[in-house]
């Protein structure tokens, strides 16, 4: 989230679209409804069933899975086309007046550099144009035919109302009627909130999804500002922490990035990553990558990581593929080319696409570790258990250690909520049995392997046995030291850049934040966003003042928020180019003349000159990008791709399947249903209920008691079709598997006519398996395709096709 | 929070009305007893509390646990009840259906408890202790680490990469286990590393 | 926001809700109470509810009753109805709105309504099984009730349900428990949306009428509050954005009353004051302890049917 849950109070419009607040996140669904109430805000749900969200809007639109591209952008058209955009805001902070390179085209779904053999771009046209003082070209007439927003506008013009209504379904008085209410928030005086989840992810374009509605918000001028802003609700507790953290493929904590293996040294690594202004006066803060990988560096390996050794630079492994996500990961696996594998709190046999390959892949392995909390079906995946997991244990070579971890009562440390709050939680209760906390678990092992390590050598021990490992009890590390590890530590005295007088830490203290992390080795820290979480003060996170000035909704003294504090992001964005805030009663933070102060963290340096410095630190332009130049690996702007799996062929570029740069496996093609498939004529979408968490709390007696056995909601006009009852069985199948469940007969799932055709959509939801509570049950994996966003490999989870057909009940 | 806490005195009276402060005081006489057990007892009488967010979703509601035994004084504590903080800024004391019933998660029958192998070919679960389990697992680690990493690509470059085994880590795991296991996971020079960020 | 729920006290707070407390009491008399308590209600604003169903597992988890995981019937009503388990249920309705066209998903909590005018109570025949407090709350006490199902068929609103285990009536106490202390009701404090919210029941009218008001400036005309005088207004009320048509409410009752036939029988126990309540008590003992408890014989369920109200809005 660019904001907070808090925050959604101020808001004056919502729009739910790609997730389902009231009944994934009820609690923080609690801000809408308080918005609502006391400020007359309206809602608007876009999803393609009536969801309990839709149940409290004030405007429901249907929408037909994997099409929210079409609808975005058509709303960006309709902005665009009545003159409903935040014009001072648009030109100020966005990239819309950049003029972009000759060369770069769209046409017929493709952008400019396509290669189909590689399903890839080469993307040195998506760039500016570069003048000769080193900066990107802008033109603020906009009168240039290739500044962005010209561009945008030529790009978006196909997305008309009766264009959407083509491809989404959604009839079109009733998009014109979203998109009124939309571009009223256009007037600085008005704030629109995007909440979404992983309704837009899980697509084979989901970062696209969301892009689309990020350009939407700054054309709009609703990024920055409080009830404003694109907020993003992870769906587990810590997901943000974990990914904040790096526990990705391709990741260090804070966002930096593992080394390449065209990156043999620190300089080749470094020479493309601390970005240079891309226009005069800008802060580009990545110009600090530096300090925070060498601090990072530090964390990891202490005495190890010199100066002289790159420090430490040759211990980080070198990737040569952009990443090893869970979907590589299995094909690895289903390959033969994998042995060992560790499960911690993640159960992929029910979370990873294409059941029936994760089960084959994780057959294939020598050994299987599991840590949960709970008895997960990936740890029994080798168990028959009949229909639900058919498998024939005796062919299973696989090693399965099933590890018994502590949960959040019994454990003391921080998670990261959706609104960046990192809040310290104290355990509470005694574990059960021989359950251990996990970095007792890691610790352990780690111990073991150095060991090892110590006594044999082996393959390129050092950093393991180098791994700087400081604490007071090395076999159990405790939170806090972990804690403090994460915010970082003066290894020498620390002082101001500016001032060599003033002490910013002497050696051996906690750092006060990463404005005081250096790049040559005199400061240790794990994770740079975070600084400032546990530092000389005390542990900012354990924090729980509550209050809160003039009912703003910041609550700053409650918890730590990444970065800085910071409980609004691209804050300088919520005043106009003289520091003014564009809606007073909405004031973030302001310009006084000499300094900018307010509710929040100003994000560019407090005496930072308006008209000068602007509020997109992170980017070298200082702007945000309404064309995103090379960054995305399937275009500059979003364009509508259908699903892999679509009831109806492309309309606005019939000769595109998919994303065009969405990574496809070798075999996974073939095992995609073509478009518009007779044999699979319904569009499948697969979601959470708002009775369970995830694969949780079929555990939990009392959740299983109110949402007790798996089933699949389809429409009145479906069922009488096909002689579905309600409540009888059904069996649903797709190209890879075949799943046996109850019908839900609905009025809130409606056929959807596209493209001329009437579209069935068959409404999965996900919380079903074969171990807990609740009735054994299908997942909707046994049905899901095997490919992922273009960008960040997330499964295509939210659209493809499948048949039904009443059935007899399962045979146990 | 001056809203609240006249709510709070107001509470306080409205169970007893006009009369609170001395129907307050005098609890039960014997004969009544009968006629009081009508209301059961207030359950989280002389219970611990100890502060803690949801595990579930990302809203990362505030709940209080209410434990017989208190752990902070080194004593066994079996967490009684869960509700919401009503101090909590986002939550307000709310929680949803997953958070209400969180009591059920700590308790659940199907909580793991000791440490099982389940050997190649076999149907089901064996107790092996934590030092067996350990021992053997970082056996394994090792060996595979020995003899499948890379140190040098084909090109010559130096690339310390371990990619045939994988760690998949939690979504709800404390940022501390995240970067206990961040140490020592990039230390091994695997790459397969991921969350569940994407699912 | 409405100012929500404190958190509870776990040092020994005396309760404050006692016998003196009582108003009515079933099958026999209460002397009027010296001070009466400030009237209390739960509010909940159907307009609000997103069916999240955390009233149900907070109230489970409050009141340590333990439901069985059902099957599902082709509803999101689970368990399918109230149970002696399940104090709370929410209830789901597609609705056509005729006049507009749209769908709207009418989602109702039901349960105790804590009328004024406890059916449920008048039609009790076991002394002390029912009682009512000043404050509104009507409460089952377990010890007394002998289980012949009479508050059923009193009920307007079909709520008590009989035990399979002790044979005893159970509904929702409002968290009697809770209120004692200072506290609400667990699912008042858990509904995410405050769809549920307590306080004196002038503080809720006053609540509901702002919501009211909401509810009309988004074009529901008939938005109003349910607190049905039939049976002297409730101590559980809710806010519809159709209160002209409560029924479209998973059969919310338009107009709720007690059958005359209810009136009449407390009329007897009234008469035969406390000769019966002490026949009635030691009948429901030797019963108890020679049949087992609680076998409701035929002539008690005769007696039951001719209790039952005609109108059958609320039975499902």
């Amino acid at each position: 989230m660019t904001n907070s849950w808090t925050d959604i109070r101020n808001t004056d419009l919502v729009v739910i679209m790609g997730g389902n607040a009231a009944e994934a996140h009820p609690c923080g669904f609690k801000w809408v409804t308080e918005a609502k109430a006391n400020r007359g805000a309206k809602l608007i749900v876009i999803d393609p069933r009536f969801t309990r969200s839709a149940s409290v809007s004030d405007l429901y639109a249907p929408i037909r899975q994997g099409t929210d591209i079409a609808f975005l952008l058509g709303l960006i058209n309709h902005c665009i086309q009545n003159n409903k955009v935040q014009w001072d805001y648009v030109k100020a902070f966005t990239n819309a007046t950049y003029v972009v390179k000759d060369g770069f085209t769209y046409k017929d779904g493709l952008f400019s550099g396509y290669d189909e053999a590689k399903r890839d771009y080469d993307k040195s046209t998506w760039d500016y144009d570069i003048g000769p003082d080193g900066f990107a070209v802008v033109d603020a007439t906009m009168a240039n035919p290739r500044c962005v927003w010209n561009l945008l506008k030529n790009h978006v013009a196909v997305y008309t109302p009766e264009m959407v209504e083509r491809i989404c379904g959604t009839p079109k008085e009733r998009f014109l009627k979203v998109a009124e209410m939309v571009a009223e928030t256009s007037s600085p005086d008005k704030a629109m909130t995007s909440m979404y989840a992983l309704g837009w992810t899980q697509h084979s374009k989901g970062s696209q999804n969301i892009r689309a509605m990020a350009m939407l918000q700054l054309v709009l001028g609703n990024i920055g500002i409080r009830g404003g802003g694109m907020n993003a609700l992870r769906g587990h507790s810590n997901i943000q922490g974990l990914t904040d953290l790096g526990l990705m493929s391709n990741l260090l904590p804070g966002y930096l990035t593992v080394p390449t293996q065209k990156e043999p040294d620190l300089a080749a690594y470094m020479s493309t990553r601390g970005f240079k202004p891309l226009r005069p006066n800008q802060m580009s803060y990545w110009q600090n990558y530096k300090k925070f990988f060498v601090s990072f560096q530090k964390s990891m390996w202490g005495d190890a990581a010199t100066p002289e050794n790159d420090f430490a630079y040759e211990y980080l492994p070198k990737l040569d593929v952009p990443g090893y996500d869970l979907l590589r990961t299995f094909e690895l696996m289903h390959q033969g080319k994998m042995n060992g594998y560790f499960c911690q709190g993640f159960n992929p046999l029910q979370a990873a696409p294409n059941k029936k390959k994760v089960i084959e892949s994780l057959s294939k392995l020598k050994f299987l570790v599991i840590m949960d909390p709970l008895d997960t079906e990936t740890g029994r995946f080798w168990e028959n258990h009949g229909p639900y997991n058919d498998v024939d244990p005796t062919k299973i070579q696989t090693e399965v250690y099933q590890l018994p971890s502590t949960c959040f009562a019994e454990d003391d440390g921080s998670l990261v909520n959706s609104g960046r709050w990192l809040q310290w939680h104290w355990a509470g209760g005694t574990p059960p049995g021989e359950a251990k906390r996990d970095t007792w678990i890691m610790a352990q092992l780690y111990l073991r392997l150095k060991d090892l390590c110590t006594k044999e050598g082996g393959a390129f021990p050092d950093p393991i046995v180098k791994l700087n490992w400081p604490y007071a009890d090395p076999g159990d590390p405790k939170a806090e030291e972990l804690a403090q590890e994460i915010n970082g530590r003066a290894l020498a005295r620390v002082t101001d850049t500016a001032d060599p007088t003033k002490v910013l830490a002497e050696a051996g203290k906690l750092l006060p934040s990463f404005a005081a992390l250096r790049d040559d080795g005199s400061t240790a820290c794990g994770c740079w966003i975070y600084s400032g979480c546990f530092n000389e003060n005390g542990n900012n996170m354990a924090r729980r003042d509550t209050s809160d000035p003039d009912d703003a909704g910041f609550y700053s003294k409650w918890a730590f928020s990444w970065p800085a504090n910071r409980r609004i992001l691209y804050n300088r964005a919520s005043a106009d180019l003289t520091g003014k805030p564009w809606d007073p009663s909405r004031k973030v933070v302001e310009w006084d003349g000499q300094k900018w102060s307010g509710y929040d963290v100003p994000d560019i340096t407090p005496t930072a000159k308006p008209d000068q410095v602007g509020p997109f630190i992170m980017n070298p332009e200082g702007v945000s990008r309404l064309f995103t130049r090379g960054m995305m690996r399937d275009g500059p702007f979003p364009a509508h791709y259908e699903p892999f799996e679509s009831p109806i062929v492309n309309p606005v570029a019939p000769k595109v399947r998919g994303n065009p740069a969405a990574r496809v496996f070798e075999g996974d093609m073939a095992q995609f249903a073509e478009a518009g498939s007779k044999e699979f004529p319904y569009a499948a979408t697969s979601y959470r209920l708002t009775e369970h968490f995830h694969f949780w709390t079929k555990h939990v007696i009392v959740n299983a008691v109110i949402q007790p056995e798996f089933f699949v909601e389809i429409s009145e006009q479906l069922a009488a079709e096909k002689g579905i009852t309600k409540g009888g069985w059904v069996r649903v199948w797709s190209k890879r598997g075949s799943v046996v469940a109850k019908a839900m007969v609905t009025k809130r799932i409606r056929p959807l006519t596209c493209d001329g055709k009437t579209i069935h959509i068959v409404g999965i939801p996900l919380h079903w398996g074969f171990t807990g509570a609740a009735k054994k049950g299908f997942g909707p994996n046994m049905l899901t395709p095997f490919v992922g966003d273009a960008n960040i490999e997330t499964p295509e989870y939210k659209a493809f096709l499948v048949n039904i057909e009443p059935a007899p009940g399962p045979v146990a | 929070m001056n809203v609240e806490l006249s709510r709070r005195a107001f509470l306080l009276t409205a169970g007893a009305g006009v009369a609170g402060t001395a129907l307050g005081a005098f609890g039960f006489a014997d004969i009544e007893a009968a006629h009081a057990a009508a209301i059961r007892p207030f359950k989280l009488v002389n219970t611990a509390e100890t502060r803690n967010t949801c595990p579930y979703c990302s809203v990362a509601c505030g709940v209080i646990m209410y434990s017989k035994g208190n752990l902070r004084k080194g004593e066994q504590a079996e967490i009684t009840h869960i509700e919401g903080d009503t101090d909590h800024p986002t939550n307000r004391g709310t929680l949803c259906p997953k958070g209400s019933a969180l009591l059920g998660f700590v308790k659940s029958p199907t909580r793991l408890q000791h440490p099982m192998v389940r050997k190649p070919g076999s149907d089901k679960f064996e107790p092996i202790a934590w030092k067996d389990a350990l021992d053997r697992i970082a056996r394994l680690m090792k060996d595979d680490r020995d003899k499948n990493f890379v140190a040098k690509n084909n090109d010559g470059v130096t690339v310390n990469r371990w990619l045939t085994t994988g760690f998949l880590a939690a979504s709800a795991s404390t940022n501390e286990t995240a970067f206990a296991t961040y140490k020592v996971v990039r230390s091994t020079g695997i790459l397969a590393f991921d969350n569940q960020a994407r699912v | 926001m409405f100012p929500p729920l404190p958190n509870p006290s776990t040092t020994g707070t005396a309760t404050r809700l006692s016998e003196k407390d009582l108003v009515r009491r079933s099958a026999s008399t209460v002397p009027a109470p010296e001070q009466k308590l400030t009237e209390v209600a739960k509010l909940i604003d159907v307009s609000k509810c997103i069916g999240c169903k955390a009233c149900q597992t907070a109230c489970i988890e409050w009141n340590d009753t333990h439901p069985e995981v059902g099957v599902f019937a082709g509803a999101f009503e689970n368990p399918p109805d109230l149970t002696p388990d399940m104090f709370t249920l929410m209830r789901y309705s597609e609705w056509d709105n005729p006049e507009t066209n749209e769908l709207e998903w009418l989602i109702r909590k039901d349960g105790c309504m804590h009328c004024a005018d406890p059916g449920c109570l008048k039609a009790c025949p076991a002394p002390g099984a029912i009682v009512q407090y000043s404050n509104g709350i009507v409460d089952f006490v377990h010890e007394n009730c002998i289980g012949c199902g009479y508050c059923i068929k009193g009920c307007p609103f079909n709520i008590p349900r009989i035990s399979k285990v002790d044979h005893t009536a159970y509904k929702c106490t409002l968290c009697s428990d809770r209120v004692a202390v200072g506290q609400g009701p667990a699912c008042a404090k858990a509904c995410p949306t405050q769809a549920i919210v307590f306080g004196t029941k002038d503080e809720m009218k006053g609540w509901a009428a702002k919501r009211v008001e909401d509810l009309k400036s988004r074009g529901f005309v008939n938005a109003g509050l349910y607190d049905p005088p039939g049976v002297g207004g409730t101590h559980v009320m809710y806010v519809l954005h159709h209160a002209d048509q409560p029924e479209i409410y998973s059969g919310l009752p338009k107009d709720p009353r007690i059958s005359p036939l209810v009136e009449a029988w407390k009329g007897v126990t009234k008469y035969a004051g406390l000769t019966i309540m002490g026949v009635a008590a030691g009948v429901g003992l030797l019963h108890h302890l020679i049949m087992g408890p609680n076998r409701v014989t035929a002539a008690d369920e005769e007696h039951a049917e001719e209790l039952t109200e005609g109108d059958s809005h609320g039975r499902r």
